[in-house]
């Protein structure tokens, strides 16, 4: 009696629904999708195997170590770890797949800025977009990444561009927040001298919100950079290349030792990355 | 013309902004009004005028609704009713476009926490308000400078405010307001942030300033020494009303309210009346055509034991004991010139208080109230004491 309380309807059929709406825009979206895979996979295997793996990594190890020398006020600590690192990586056999990591991470990476820095702005200047924003943010960071490998495939297909996709949805969140929050943590003081000297909207944001929300901003673009990064394991499922795909194959295959040396090269770049990110933002201050 | 007129200015905070007016025209109390409505009246009925090249200070506590006040000058915060006139034109009404135009070309702000922007140089601070009006480089860059310099800050052009001290940063604050040239200074609170011995020294440099600049400059302000030391005019505020407009000397000699009166109950009147408010009219002999018989009469009459001594240009010349009158009276002596004696403490008419105190301290005769040498009045002891108790007669008349 009690359990016929529940049924009081059938089952709602969401799933059916996601099916079919998904269906809906991948045959509705082909215009937009198929160039995109198209296009944009080529971009990306032009970018990481015609232009990282013609660098000879001797090169792009001491690319990285002058970089990272002068970023962090000519101190030794992070080029040598570089130095290290990259070689370390290079020595097991991993530099192509570390290619084809970089490249995921960085183009999705610098997406998820392109999109979440101006809908930040968005947010932190309207109440209404706040509103509705935010819970949506919260659903893209809560629902488990594997989900969005689903319909990557159905818009993309497999490879590197429905893994950019889902490291995209995965990754954006924390710059939009931080850019939001970085402009409205901006001082109300300083806010009011802007408008009152007579500044436009404009003026104003790129003036002194911008400027002084920069440090916040940059947190969260670490932040961003650093999700990319963990996406990469579970974007190889769907075929993205890269050190990821090694974890992945080793855990089918029950191999500990590959499965751990890959790891470590994933560890390492996220350590140089997180120290490049984090230095480029203590640099002017 | 008044540079800034301002009519039945009110802010009411909160959603039924129309209720809340219609509750104030009925004459309720500002509490009253927020049981009722849950709003706040911020400023209620405001109406004043400044003149050009007038410090019109405007003080009251906090929650006075003053820093709410100079907000809607200049519409940092939207007026709810009453109109803003700026030479004439009504800032109420403008549009974004004429608002951002008459912000950038007639009236620069002062903060109280300074406001300056810790990502730009002094330097480039004091360029924001050109830079934004699109000034080409070089020349909101001279302007700038020229600015700074005023302000004795010509040497700090690359710093950061950061590397500034208080009372620094509130220079560039100064010169980014001045950089801009306007017609009006709104000044919030601009020196309560700083410590007492350097708020003192930019009172003065203000002042100085303001004698060659002549800006008609709008001062906020919790503090009445400083408000009587820079108001040409000051109005008074509490709750968001005005209580009283008027020189500093009206405001503290006749306060129009018991709040008012409260207000300047603990001001230090020693520093702020001067020889001018306390002095009386003087007895006087003149040298050329009086004797002791008439110095002596003159004394009996009016109860004194000495009198002043002038020439027929109102010159002082000295004073006569009672003493020495009846002395010379005895021994024939007709001569007022061999008895006077001419070691009179004399004061200024704006000398203060407080230093005639310990002039007055030393000496047996009235001190003297000299301009140019020519004799205005003298102070008697006790009309200092009564003057510091505050129930002394305090003489305007005198003032004007």
């Amino acid at each position: 009696m009690l359990d016929n309380l529940l049924d009081f309807m059938p089952k709602i059929p969401i799933s059916e629904a996601t099916q079919s709406f998904t269906r809906w825009l991948t045959d509705t979206f082909a215009f937009l999708f198929d160039p995109i895979k198209e296009y944009f996979g080529d971009f990306m295997e032009f970018v990481s195997e015609d232009l990282l793996m013609n660098i000879p990594p001797v090169i792009f190890i001491l690319i990285v170590a002058i970089l990272a020398f002068f970023i962090t006020g000519k101190k030794f600590g992070l080029a040598a770890f570089s130095v290290v690192g990259l070689w370390l990586i290079y020595n097991q056999g991993h530099w192509e797949d570390l290619m084809n990591t970089v490249t995921l991470v960085i183009l999705a990476s610098l997406l998820s800025i392109i999109i979440g820095v101006p809908i930040g702005i968005l947010m932190s200047k309207s109440k209404i977009a706040n509103t509705i924003i935010t819970p949506i943010l919260d659903f893209m960071q809560t629902m488990p990444a594997f989900v969005y490998l689903i319909p990557a495939v159905a818009f993309f297909g497999i490879g590197m561009v429905p893994g950019v996709f889902a490291s995209l949805i995965f990754a954006t969140p924390p710059t939009v927040r931080f850019t939001n929050l970085g402009i409205r943590q901006v001082s109300k003081d300083l806010i009011e001298a802007s408008d009152a000297f007579g500044s436009t909207g404009a003026q104003k944001l790129f003036k002194v919100e911008l400027p002084m929300a920069r440090p916040t901003i940059m947190a969260g673009i670490n932040q961003t950079v650093m999700l990319a990064l963990s996406m990469v394991v579970i974007a190889s499922m769907i075929g993205a290349p890269g050190l990821g795909k090694e974890v992945l194959s080793s855990l089918q295959r029950a191999q500990v030792g590959p499965g751990f040396v890959a790891g470590i090269g994933i560890v390492i770049l996220a350590i140089i990355i997180d120290r490049f990110t984090q230095n480029l933002n203590k640099k002017k201050d | 013309m008044a540079v800034i007129e301002v009519n039945n200015l009110t802010k009411v905070f909160g959603k039924n902004s129309k209720q809340a007016l219609r509750l104030l025209d009925k004459g309720l109390s500002k509490e009253a009004i927020l049981k009722e409505t849950g709003n706040s009246v911020g400023v209620n009925r405001a109406s004043f005028s400044v003149e050009a090249g007038e410090i019109f200070v405007i003080m009251g506590l906090s929650g006075s609704g003053k820093s709410t006040l100079i907000r809607l000058i200049n519409r940092l915060i939207e007026p709810t009713e009453g109109s803003i006139l700026i030479e004439g034109e009504d800032l109420s009404k403008m549009d974004k476009k004429a608002l951002r135009k008459a912000r950038r070309e007639k009236m620069s702000m002062v903060f109280q926490q300074f406001a300056l922007f810790p990502h730009r140089t002094i330097l480039e601070n004091a360029e924001y308000g050109l830079e934004i009006q699109g000034i080409p480089k070089e020349e909101r860059q001279k302007k700038a400078i020229e600015a700074l310099e005023l302000v004795g800050l010509g040497g700090y052009l690359n710093q950061k405010p950061g590397q500034l001290s208080g009372g620094m940063q509130q220079r560039v604050g100064l010169a980014r307001a001045l950089a801009n040239d306007p017609k009006i200074l709104l000044m919030d609170e601009a020196f309560s942030a700083l410590d007492p011995l350097i708020r003192k020294d930019m009172q003065d440099e203000l002042l100085d300033l303001q004698s060659t600049m002549q800006k008609t400059i709008l001062f906020i302000s919790h503090d009445l020494d400083e408000a009587l030391r820079l108001g040409d005019r000051i109005a008074l505020m509490k709750d968001g009303v005005i209580v009283q407009i008027g020189t500093p000397e009206e405001i503290l000699v006749n306060p129009a309210n018991d709040y008012v009166e409260k207000f300047v109950e603990d001001v230090d009147r020693s520093k702020i009346l001067t020889a001018q408010h306390i002095m009386k009219r003087p007895e006087t002999i003149y040298i050329e055509k009086h004797g002791p018989r008439v110095a002596l009469e003159r004394m009996r009459e009016t109860g004194i034991s000495s009198i002043f001594v002038i020439d027929n240009k109102r010159n002082l010349q000295g004073y006569i004991t009672a003493d020495d009158a009846s002395d010379a009276i005895k021994n024939e002596i007709s001569d007022l010139k061999k008895i006077i004696k001419t070691d009179i403490p004399k004061v200024e008419k704006d000398t203060a208080l407080h230093e005639i105190f310990a002039i007055i301290h030393d000496s047996q005769v009235p001190v003297a109230v000299v301009e140019k040498d020519k004799l205005q009045g003298i102070i008697v002891r006790g009309a200092v004491i009564a003057a510091l108790s505050g129930d002394g007669e305090v003489n305007l008349e005198n003032a004007r």
